[in-house]
């Protein structure tokens, strides 16, 4: 209630100008951010921890052969029976083309038999390219956000924002290189014998041109990848010239390059809000080719934002912490937790929706989704665990005002849901990937390690090109002066 | 010390002083009815009139005057409902969720647009009372009331019962954000007041208000908190209203995204109506200098956004409907748009999605006419929204034996034209009573954001 007459809220005002020095006058010193080896070495270490354990997992994995078999006959049986008596409900043909199905996915196994660790290692893969993809995506849209709306506030975090957008076009050479090896395991509807003879899928036909048009169903899709490399050629190019306009501010301080930097932000907003929807329908709806939500695209966005928002925040507390950053006081932190409380929830909201949807009108093609997801102990727990770690921790935890203002708060919070959303992202694509064979163990956490350690050294190495803050920025003063 | 950035256009242009945002908005309610609003009332009151004809006629005879057939069991009626309840959305997003945004632009429009939504709300509440046909047992029925015929309890797993909690809390909240809001400047009305009845009316709706520090302290908590409590809540409301329709098994009603997407498209015709209203008050009143060019801009850019959403939701429920592999659920959206409504689909992709993206010109978001015109083909476009994913859905049934059209009748007409005349003659009253701007939060951006003009 910043903007009201009589409005001042006395303790904060004490509290902050203690806190913060304000500066008036328009020569602001620029600050470097410096990569000590220090912390080289660091994220280096992970890396290379990371990495161990990914070997020492896939090695425990081949011994164990067949890992997670043993121990859950039952339940997958529980489960078949499950899915039969809700496939019984449906139309005779739609039984029918279930048991087709049944007959054709025993018969893919048979001659494309990929061992459990090599499956496992797959799945973890594309659970990081998308997760990552996230990460510096939504670097570059947090930009474009800050931009288009003529927010004033967030002018220290933009650069911490744009160099998590560096991991763009490295996201997208991962993303393309590994989905010819993947694709085999995680996208079960590139499988040419679905499209004709004995195994043909009906389903599956129908919709073939979103994927391999203008090519014969079951070929190259064409399509399907072209949309990959448009997508990340388009965000891309969006990012470099967003990123030439504020770091040209920097030299020139004309004010003509945040008007150029608006306009390229709300055109890339429009390509986002397409291009998003499609990429998770591509990417993630379609590991699990018969189900569709149409919330699903604005879902993926929720996570990739929320997930987002806490990186930043983290990043920001983190230089903070290593005396860099003074320009972001409690305001601007109370500000971006408020970002992070409020898209926890709405991160939720859209969750729930989906569900309440789906378990309402109870119709079998979709409720299998969930039940793949809660009827088995090797999803259930991460189930529960995703509500937990991105709705009610961050909830109750954000919940006050200081919590928002404090950086001992939001280091807890943002890794909660850093860690949520990773899993959140491992429940979409390890069920259709992985079956009744997904567990999480040292091949994950490898693998998590070593994606974060290359993200966090291209993050922060980018960081040093530039200032940490944009000294000419048009609303350096209101964000210097910003108080709540 | 506040800070505004050069790049940022004033808010109050002008040159206004402290005084003059107070004389400019009291002398509306102080001076005698002009003509124009004479006029408009007995606009108002015709409409309301034949429409209370309409009201009196369905009471009387019961709904089946209305032209609902066995197939089409909800067309005009729940159509109606959704497009008053999604008007009734901008007034709470700007007032809220403006305010958690410190969106400074919402202070000479938050206060016609919260009268507005309350008006709205009360418009679409009219429709599931008369579709009970038997209204005055309806609040009975509605509410989850212990009654002396067993265990006969309204029905909680229904979405329709819970709209009746969500608005009826959603209403009583916007109102009581709105009336504490009022408090202040009723006072001020009070303070300048030259004859006794005004004192006593206005002196009795300020609440004794003395403007002491203290005073406004709980002032600022109290909005403060009704701000957080209404947030949640003008969410809620359309996403029940989405719930509705989407927990069903209609193919065209159920998909998973209609909560946000219905949400979208809530505050996009409630935007559109603040427009309708605020460039005919802004012209009569004279208040150019408070909602300035640079505010229509601003809604107009969140007309193109939500209108976008909005374009993107049905390009979605499209392609997701040929995506599934279901037929009945491709019929439903074939049908939509080719079947014997095309016209209904090509009148809401024509306002909706593609009229809306005129506004990328700088030269046409900036034009109070062609802005005018817009917000209300805007209007008209989610009227037929509500009416294509109604109707159409329904039309076509699993019987191709029970396929049918909707005609509505003249009942169909009057009691849409009776909400209209409630809307206009509340809305004028309030104009003309109340004071239309929000005096005590522009004055604190006089100094901050009217620099330009007075350097």
């Amino acid at each position: 209630m910043e903007d009201r007459p009589v409005c001042t809220n006395i303790a904060t005002e004490l509290i902050d100008t203690t806190v913060v020095e304000m500066k008036t006058d328009n020569t602001m010193t620029e600050e470097k951010f410096s990569f000590t080896s220090g912390a080289k070495r660091q994220i280096s270490i992970t890396g290379v921890v990371g990495l161990v354990l990914l070997v020492l997992g896939i090695v425990l994995s081949m011994n164990s052969g067949g890992h997670g078999e043993e121990g859950h006959g039952d339940e997958e049986h529980a489960l078949t029976a499950t899915e039969q008596t809700l496939e019984a409900s449906v139309t005779q043909e739609e039984e029918t083309h279930a048991a087709e199905e049944d007959e054709h996915a025993a018969a893919t196994e048979e001659h494309h038999e990929t061992a459990t660790w090599l499956k496992r290692v797959y799945n973890s893969l594309w659970v990081n390219n998308i997760y990552f993809t996230g990460l510096a995506i939504i670097g570059l849209f947090f930009i474009a956000i800050q931009y288009a709306a003529q927010a004033g506030w967030s002018v220290g975090m933009l650069r911490v924002s744009l160099s998590m957008a560096h991991w763009l076009p490295i996201a997208g050479i991962l993303m393309l290189v590994s989905w010819f090896i993947v694709k085999g395991d995680v996208f079960h509807w590139t499988h040419h014998d679905l499209y004709e003879g004995p195994h043909a899928d009906d389903i599956l036909i129908g919709k073939s041109a979103l994927w391999f048009w203008p090519l014969e169903a079951g070929g190259f899709p064409l399509f399907y990848i072209l949309r990959m490399v448009v997508f990340f050629g388009l965000w891309y190019m969006f990012f470099l010239w967003i990123k030439r306009e504020m770091l040209a501010e920097d030299l020139d301080g004309n004010v003509s390059h945040w008007y150029k930097a608006r306009k390229y932000s709300a055109i890339f907003l429009v390509i986002f809000a397409v291009s998003s929807s499609v990429a998770a329908w591509d990417w993630v709806m379609s590991i699990d080719p018969h189900w569709f939500s149409t919330m699903f695209g604005w879902y993926i966005f929720a996570s990739w934002w929320v997930n987002g928002l806490a990186a930043i925040t983290l990043i920001v507390v983190v230089l903070k912490q290593n005396g860099y950053l003074s320009i972001v006081n409690s305001n601007h932190l109370h500000d971006i937790g408020k970002f992070i409380f409020g898209f926890s929830i709405f991160w939720t909201y859209i969750w729930f929706s989906q569900f309440l949807l789906i378990y309402y009108a109870n119709i079998p093609e979709e409720t299998i989704y969930f039940i793949e997801r809660i009827e088995s102990s090797q999803y259930v727990w991460v189930f529960y665990m995703n509500l937990s770690l991105n709705f009610f921790l961050p909830f109750l935890l954000l919940m006050t005002r200081d919590a928002k203002r404090h950086m001992s708060f939001l280091k807890i919070v943002c890794p909660i849901v850093l860690v949520g959303h990773w899993f959140d992202f491992y429940l979409m694509v390890t069920p259709g990937v992985m079956k009744e064979e997904g567990t999480f163990g040292f091949v994950e956490i490898g693998m998590l390690m070593i994606f974060g350690a290359a993200f966090l050294f291209v993050t922060l190495s980018n960081l040093t090109k530039y200032p940490l803050f944009a000294k000419n920025h048009p609303m350096l003063q209101e964000s210097l002066h910003h108080h709540i | 010390m506040q800070v505004t950035s050069a790049v940022r256009e004033d808010l109050v242009t002008g040159g206004k002083t402290v005084h003059d945002v107070t004389h400019d908005i009291c002398r509306q309610v102080e001076g005698k009815p002009t003509k124009s609003w004479m006029l408009g009332m007995a606009i108002s009151l015709g409409a309301l009139g034949i429409g209370t004809y309409a009201v009196l006629a369905l009471l009387w005879e019961g709904i089946g005057v209305w032209g609902l057939n066995k197939t089409v069991g909800w067309a005009w009626d729940i159509t109606n409902f959704v497009w008053w309840v999604g008007i009734g959305h901008a007034g709470t997003l700007i007032s809220a969720i403006l305010l958690l945004f410190r969106q400074k632009w919402r202070m000479s429009i938050n206060r016609a647009a919260e009268a507005m939504t309350i008006f709205a709300v009360i418009c679409a509440a009219c429709f599931p009372g008369l579709h009970m046909g038997r209204l005055w047992v309806g609040f009975y029925w509605a509410l989850p009331l212990p009654n002396t015929w067993g265990s006969l309890w309204v029905n909680f797993n229904s979405p329709l019962l819970w709209d009746v909690f969500a608005i009826s809390t959603y209403f009583t909240v916007s109102l009581v954000f709105w009336y504490i809001g009022l408090i202040p400047d009723f006072a001020s009305i009070r303070d300048r007041a030259t004859n006794k009845i005004s004192k006593a009316v206005y002196g009795a709706l300020s609440f004794g208000w003395d403007g002491a520090a203290k005073t406004w302290m709980r002032y600022e908590s109290v909005a403060l908190i009704l701000a957080g409590l209404a947030t949640p809540l003008v969410l809620s409301v359309h996403t029940i209203v989405s719930f509705d329709f989407a927990t069903s098994v209609i193919p065209g009603w159920h998909t998973t995204i209609f909560p946000p997407y219905f949400v979208a498209g809530a505050i996009f015709s409630g935007f559109a109506m603040v427009l309708t209203l605020m460039l005919v008050t802004r012209k009569v009143y004279k208040l150019e200098d408070y909602i300035t060019i640079n505010h229509i801009e601003l809604m107009n850019i969140i007309i193109i956004i939500t209108g976008s959403i909005v374009g993107i939701a049905y390009i979605t429920e499209f392609f997701i409907a040929w995506y599934s592999g279901v037929e009945a659920e491709q019929y439903a959206f074939i049908n939509r748009a080719t079947g014997p409504y095309w016209w209904a689909y090509a009148t809401m992709m024509t306002c909706n999605v593609i009229s809306p993206q005129l506004f990328w010109f700088k030269k046409i978001r900036t034009n109070i006419a062609a802005t005018f015109i817009l917000s209300i083909i805007v209007n008209i476009g989610m009227w037929f929204e509500r009416f294509v994913i109604i109707v159409t859905s329904l039309h076509r049934d699993y019987l191709p034996s029970s396929w049918a059209m909707f005609y509505p009748t003249f009942y169909d007409v009057g009691v849409y034209l009776f909400t209209f005349g409630l809307f206009f003659t509340a809305f004028l009253l309030f104009a003309k009573f109340f004071p239309v701007i929000n005096m005590a939060e522009v004055k604190s951006i006089i100094k901050s954001s009217s620099l330009k003009e007075t350097k």
